[in-house]
């Protein structure tokens, strides 16, 4: 069979499976339509919603200023797909091309799109986690619930982890006057995601817009009353704190376990593709047929040493899903690659904070731009001598030169000088992120595979 | 032809009416170096990754030298005041710019622009109500010259009946940015010397009066102001109500009346406004890409070596920024000498970009969106009696002195 009479049928009555409704799988649907996909459009997602963005439910929701029921996702174009909501993905038949779902049904497919992002990682102990007044932040009822007892007015709340998400829940706690603790493992807040020394001035913000900011420490238990609601929280350095509502923050676990036993190469770290969004089968094989975007993916990327990158960014996932759906309906060599540079912003306690490249990887920081003190700056991530990642503190103008640098491999420290340069950004420090062997809550950015210092790999390609 | 002459003929006059095809020209070499020093970008993706560029200053204080052609048109305010925001770089730059925003926009006053649609309203209506003959219009002086300083006045708080004095200083320190040939400049520079000052001193007056009895105003909020970053001195705040006054209402001047040009050589467009104003958003932001009222960026320098498209610009040049160039990059824009109201992504460079961004951008456009609808709607029939019209001198902020027009009545 001619591969372009078969894309032309593809295109023209053929029949692709989008499961996973959320940005990535929204984004990809409309890219597919807009790219002349005529064919039949399923859009299975386990959530009663349609897609709908996630960004606001840890700000504006929990302000108070939005409700969940306005975060529905923008249409670019009008979809005509056959919405499958409610219904969750249980199974996947390769060799049949089908997807199976939780209501019994099965849809059959030419080419298939797994969008199932991630859930939140839930709070390990089941009677705990059980007890009123625990949430988590991930969705639009986990946005509901909580902002409905947030603005019950709790006595206190413990946010149980500070990487973005926990930072902007405490902000938004603060904001709106609430007492809130948080408690960290790590030294300071965003220290995985961003370093110790960026992690330092978060803390300090924290403090200053009053959280009670515990680093350092983990909570061992909570504790509930007679009536099942949660009234303490235990720490490991011997304290406890009386609060009404405890937020776990502990980052994140991808939606892999319904493609168990299906033989595509997922797994708790996600679904490996290569750079054109197309999935590995278990034996590394690529599929051709079966296609990956999202916080699901993991992805090689060319700046950082073909490394697999996971990202939890909301323009990655719109990025790889565009690329995605223009790959699943062309010829190979007009494929393109994904490789988009990460980026990734947060607000909280009134900072704009944005971040591109890839912050963790670095060994070395330079304030290039602006003061920590006044926490409006630029700092510049050093990693063998080239810069690899760049974070503004409320100076997100400048952040296009920066990726700029990192597109380029450009040597670090940057030799030049630049504009509103201080005497802290005269030489690099240490970034100082922990450990990686030691888990924190979860940057945001997760790199799996070989490293780029592995020099000691040769690669040999076979004989002609 | 030497390569170096093209930069000449463009602030040469006789090009003013057209000088894109000096830009096409310009373009084959994206960065070129001018004979006497200067470089000049022309190419949009080079112009956008140098306005993002930490290593290129604003500040006058760190040009070497007056490297390149001398610009005729100072757009410099006098010594005496502090430099303005827009020549400075951060830090400086940064404290003035968001103690200023802090009673412009967000996160303090997310809605002040937005809610001066209705007063904008207002002041068109009235202006086009005002214009009498309809057989012979020169809309420069009956309507776009007027309209954006007396939204200057209303928005800084100047009291009515003072506007027109304002307005009289304004339009002298207006002319003095378009030299006339001829003129004795001696004396010009007299006149403008004392508009300078008297507006100094009525600002000055204005702004005391304001720290006594605040109002709901700009003056008055930027007067009294106390945040993280402290207060504006009194020269401070001079300096930023001069520029408010200079570049808010040079640049809206032009992007009006390039816009109703635009729309006259366009009257399948003019038709479409007419019947649906809304159509003015998309249209303003393709204007500011196809008839920029900035076009060039000049008086930047550089603080280190930087190497674009090839090209070493070595530290402390000069660096010219030619963003109506960008604005027509084939490389950027399809089609980029048609005007396309319908165009989908317009990201010109019509406002700059980066910290140095137009601050004023938010009421430009809401001034120009309103100003060319409600002409759309109330001109019947218009029609353009001389075009090309007579330009400015002014090669920076380009457009015509006077735009003579005609229509058969003006609908109520
Ligand atoms: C509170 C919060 C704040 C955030 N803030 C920012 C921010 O400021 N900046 C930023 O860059 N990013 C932010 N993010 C991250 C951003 O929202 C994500 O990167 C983005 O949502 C990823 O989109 P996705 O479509 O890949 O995955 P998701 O949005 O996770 O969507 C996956 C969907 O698939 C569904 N699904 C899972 N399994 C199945 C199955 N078996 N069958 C059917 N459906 C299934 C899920 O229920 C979900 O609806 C934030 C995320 C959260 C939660």
């Amino acid at each position: 069979m001619p591969a372009d009479g078969y894309l032309e049928r593809l295109k023209r009555e053929g029949r692709i499976v989008v499961v996973g409704a959320s940005l990535a799988g929204l984004r990809a649907a409309e890219t597919l339509r807009t790219e002349g996909f005529a064919g039949t459009l399923t859009m299975v997602g386990d959530e009663p919603y349609e897609p709908y963005d996630r960004p606001p439910l840890s700000k504006g929701v929990l302000l108070g200023r939005t409700t969940p029921d306005h975060t529905a996702l923008p249409r670019r174009r009008a979809l005509e797909a056959d919405w499958r909501l409610g219904t969750a993905a249980t199974g996947l038949d390769m060799a049949a091309k089908r997807v199976r779902l939780d209501d019994g049904e099965e849809v059959e497919y030419d080419r298939l799109l797994i969008t199932t992002g991630v859930r939140a990682r839930p709070w390990p102990h089941d009677g705990e986690a059980g007890l009123d007044g625990v949430f988590v932040l991930r969705t639009r009822d986990d946005a509901t619930a909580l902002q409905k007892r947030l603005a019950d007015g709790p006595r206190r709340v413990v946010v149980i982890g500070a990487g973005f998400t926990g930072s902007e829940i405490a902000s938004a706690c603060r904001e709106r006057d609430i007492p809130v603790t948080v408690a960290e493992r790590g030294a300071s807040p965003l220290v995985g995601a961003l370093g110790g020394v960026i992690g330092q001035v978060a803390a300090e913000l924290q403090r200053e817009h009053g959280v009670d900011l515990r680093t350092g420490v983990m909570v061992t238990g909570l504790e509930g009353d007679s009536a099942g609601r949660v009234r303490a929280a235990h720490l490991s350095d011997g304290s406890s704190v009386e609060t009404d509502i405890v937020v776990v923050a502990l980052g994140a676990t991808r939606n892999t376990e319904w493609l168990a036993g299906s033989g595509l190469g997922a797994g708790p770290r996600g679904i490996a593709c290569d750079a054109g969004c197309r999935a590995f089968d278990i034996r590394g094989i690529v599929t051709d047929d079966v296609f990956v975007a999202g916080d699901v993916a993991r992805s090689p990327h060319p700046l950082f040493g073909y490394q697999f990158l996971s990202l939890e960014h909301w323009g990655n996932a719109v990025s790889q899903a565009e690329t995605a759906a223009h790959n699943m309906l062309c010829e190979s060599v007009d494929r393109r690659p994904h490789m988009w540079v990460p980026a990734f912003w947060s607000s909280q306690f009134g900072v704009n904070i944005k971040s591109v490249g890839v912050p963790s990887m670095g060994t070395e920081l330079l304030i290039s731009q602006g003061s920590l003190a006044e926490r409006r700056f630029v700092g510049v991530y050093g990693y063998q001598d080239r810069v690899i990642g760049a974070v503004t503190f409320d100076q997100a103008r400048w952040l296009p030169f920066y990726e700029h640098l990192i597109q380029t491999t450009a040597p670090f420290p940057p030799p030049f000088p630049t504009v509103d340069r201080r005497p802290e950004g005269a030489r690099p420090v240490p970034a100082d992120f922990p450990d990686p062997s030691v888990p924190t809550h979860g940057p945001t950015v997760t790199l799996s595979g070989y490293s780029p210092a592995d020099r000691r790999m040769t690669f040999t390609p076979g004989r002609h | 032809m030497t390569q170096g002459s093209l930069l000449r003929q463009i602030l040469e006059y006789e090009n003013r009416h057209d000088p894109y095809p000096l830009y096409a020209e310009l373009r084959k070499t994206p960065v070129l170096n001018e004979d006497d020093g200067a470089y000049v970008v022309s190419t949009y993706h080079e112009v956008l990754s140098l306005l993002h560029d930490p290593r290129v200053s604003s500040d006058s204080r760190n040009m070497t030298q007056s490297a390149g052609i001398d610009l005729q048109d100072q757009q410099e305010e006098e010594t005496t005041l502090p430099p303005s925001f827009i020549r400075l770089d951060p830090p400086e730059h940064d404290r003035l710019r968001r103690l200023t925003n802090t009673s412009f926009g967000p996160p303090h006053e997310p809605r002040r622009v937005h809610e001066m649609r209705g007063e904008l309203g207002g002041i068109v209506s009235d202006l086009i109500g005002g214009i009498g003959d309809s057989g012979r219009i020169d809309l420069v002086e009956q309507f776009s010259y007027p309209f954006p300083v007396t939204v200057i006045c209303r928005l800084l708080g100047v009291p009515r009946e003072d506007e027109p004095r304002f307005h009289g200083w304004a339009d002298t320190l207006a002319a003095s940015l378009d030299p006339m040939p001829g003129e004795d400049p001696t004396e010009r520079d007299k006149l403008t010397q004392k508009a300078r000052t008297e507006l100094g001193m009525y600002l000055a007056g204005l702004i005391e009066e304001r720290r006594k009895n605040p109002q709901k105003d700009m003056l008055s909020e930027l007067a009294v102001h106390k945040g993280p970053d402290g207060s504006m001195t009194t020269m401070e705040l001079l300096s930023t109500a001069a520029l408010l006054l200079v570049a808010g209402h040079e640049t809206t001047v032009n992007l009006i009346t390039n816009g109703m040009l635009t729309l006259l050589r366009n009257p399948q467009v003019l038709e479409r406004l007419r019947t649906d104003p809304d159509l003015s958003v998309p249209l303003v932001e393709e204007l500011l890409r196809f008839e920029p009222p900035v076009q060039l960026v000049p008086n930047r320098t550089t603080l280190a070596d930087i190497e674009i498209a090839g090209v070493t610009i070595p530290k402390g040049a000069s660096l010219w920024l030619v963003v109506a160039a960008g604005n027509r990059d084939p490389l950027r824009f399809e089609d980029p000498d048609r005007f396309d109201p319908d165009r989908e992504d317009v990201r010109h460079l019509g406002f700059g970009s980066g910290v140095h961004s137009c601050f004023g951008a938010p009421l430009a456009r809401l001034e120009a969106q309103v100003a060319l609808s409600e002409l759309a709607r109330r001109l019947v029939n218009p029609r353009l009696l001389e075009d090309p019209p007579e330009y400015r001198r002014n090669a920076v902020l380009r457009g015509p002195r006077h735009l003579p027009i005609a229509c058969d009545d003006i609908r109520p």
